[in-house]
């Protein structure tokens, strides 16, 4: 799946959000966004899955444009996963019907293919015991390892990741990025958004730096971190350094 | 008080007029009898009332540019619903409506006396569904809409379930309240349990009847209440992992 954003305007009310942003991904890239709080990582990615409607500009899917007015969201938005920094999962079900509830409803599979569905995912991100459980009853790790294995469930062409540790206890951090490096090694377009900055060059093939609504500077991780040429990266890197999060 | 009240000056007098074994004992089956249709108004209404209340705050809540008339037309109806004492509609739509010249059985005021109450309770409990689908976080529809969800989907397996659960108390408090308000019926016509037990009252000028039919009242309307606490109680057992005591 390959994603082209084109001038692509946000704002809400007098707050400009993305401001004319342009960007590409290719099949299979793995993309990181940082960037200070409000400089658009999570705005950007939920406008791709369609969440928020762009003022202005175009977004493709393999060629075709997504953003038009009036159109149907829901295909779209099966191509396209997304996890939340807050997990939201749906409290009133058990983890079994979280997983289940889309790939019946939507995808139409019977009960129990889904289900087969949902088992064999758990079992990959060690959850396996967890298919009868409640939201409640899980940790915050475990709670977003299902939500990840919520979105992986569709079967999706493109994944976005909107700060998924942002929420966690540090301990709880490591558990749910174990889960991003096995999906890397799967081979699915991801766009990450994330404070983390160790793991954003440890996973991404390519890093973008946010800033004002436009991507400021973007390449290889290592170039990034090490060699920052714009004049806001390297001083939202050395910020980042101060504060002891790399 | 036990020790108090009996001193009181007139206090045989007041037993005599409101607890008398002799007038209970005599009422009770009839009010019994009555209560029955007190059930029955209740039962037919509270499925319908539920239906409507269901069907405004779904309407009203609606996002969709196109339905904004739907949601003034909801809105308004709402508003002078709730506006006027429900005994007045009942007065209004029980002698109104069947003076239109309905033939039997579409003149009965136990027919349009409970339509009335289903309009205005509709209203009533259709704001309580609102405040709970209100009260489910933004965040959920995201999450359902993100997995291509409809809206309709979204509101049906992610919102309602979640909104309803939230909302059962209040619900549950109108509910109560309808079970006393379906008496007010009687007052076109229709001889339930509050209207036998005025029947009783003026025939032997003694009170002891308008006690008995509080006591029914009551025998219903407590167990109703610690029921629902018991599911509730229940559901969240089933749900949660550990109680803050």
């Amino acid at each position: 799946m390959k994603l082209e954003m084109r001038k692509v305007v946000k704002s809400f009310g007098p707050r400009s959000v993305l401001s004319g942003l342009d960007f590409d991904v290719a099949a299979g890239e793995v993309v990181s966004f940082i960037g200070a709080s409000g400089s658009g990582k999570t705005t950007l990615l939920r406008c791709v899955n369609l969440l928020e409607p762009i003022d202005d500009g175009a977004i493709f899917l393999d060629g075709d444009e997504i953003s038009q007015i009036g159109r149907d969201p829901n295909p779209i938005r099966r191509r396209i996963g997304i996890v939340f920094q807050s997990f939201n999962l749906f409290p009133h079900m058990s983890v079994r019907q979280n997983i289940t509830l889309a790939l019946t409803r939507v995808l139409e599979k019977s009960a129990d293919e889904a289900t087969e569905v949902a088992k064999n995912l758990l079992a990959r991100f060690g959850l396996a015991e967890k298919l009868d459980a409640y939201p409640d009853q899980l940790s915050g790790g475990q709670q977003q390892r299902v939500a990840i294995v919520r979105a992986l469930a569709m079967s999706p062409e493109l994944l976005l990741l909107d700060e998924i540790t942002s929420a966690l206890d540090p301990e709880l951090v490591g558990e749910v990025l174990d889960v991003v490096r096995e999906l890397k090694g799967s081979g699915i377009t991801m766009l990450i958004a994330t404070h983390e900055m160790n793991f954003a060059q440890e996973i991404s093939d390519r890093v973008c730096f946010l800033d004002g609504g436009r991507i400021a500077e973007q390449g290889p991780p290592r170039q990034i971190f090490s060699q920052p040429r714009d004049e806001r990266t390297k001083q939202f890197l050395r910020r980042v350094q101060a504060l002891g999060k790399t | 008080m036990y020790l108090a009240i009996p001193r009181l000056p007139r206090w045989d007098r007041v037993k005599e007029s409101f607890f008398s074994g002799e007038r209970l004992k005599d009422s009770f089956p009839r009010l019994l009898d009555a209560f029955v249709l007190d059930i029955k108004i209740f039962a037919w209404s509270t499925p319908a009332i539920l239906a409507l209340a269901l069907v405004l705050a779904i309407a009203r809540s609606s996002r969709n540019p196109a339905l904004f008339p739907i949601r003034i037309f909801v809105i308004g109806y709402i508003d002078v619903m709730r506006g006027v004492p429900v005994i007045l509609w009942i007065y209004l739509i029980g002698f109104g409506v069947p003076g239109v010249g309905l033939e039997r059985p579409f003149n009965s005021p136990l027919l349009w006396g409970s339509v009335a109450l289903v309009l205005t309770y509709g209203a009533y409990v259709a704001e309580v569904f609102r405040a709970g689908i209100d009260s489910v976080h933004e965040s959920q529809r995201a999450a359902a809409r993100s997995l291509g969800l409809s809206n309709s989907q979204t509101m049906r397996f992610v919102i309602l379930p979640q909104a309803i659960r939230r909302v059962v108390p209040p619900l549950m408090n109108d509910l109560v309240s309808l079970q006393k308000d379906v008496a007010l019926v009687s007052l076109i016509g229709p001889i339930e349990i509050l209207r036998q037990a005025g029947i009783d009252k003026a025939k032997f000028a003694n009170f002891t009847p308008y006690v008995a039919a509080a006591v029914i009242f009551l025998s219903i309307t407590i167990p109703l209440t610690r029921t629902t606490d018991y599911l509730l109680a229940r559901e969240r057992r089933r749900t949660s992992a550990t109680r803050v005591r």
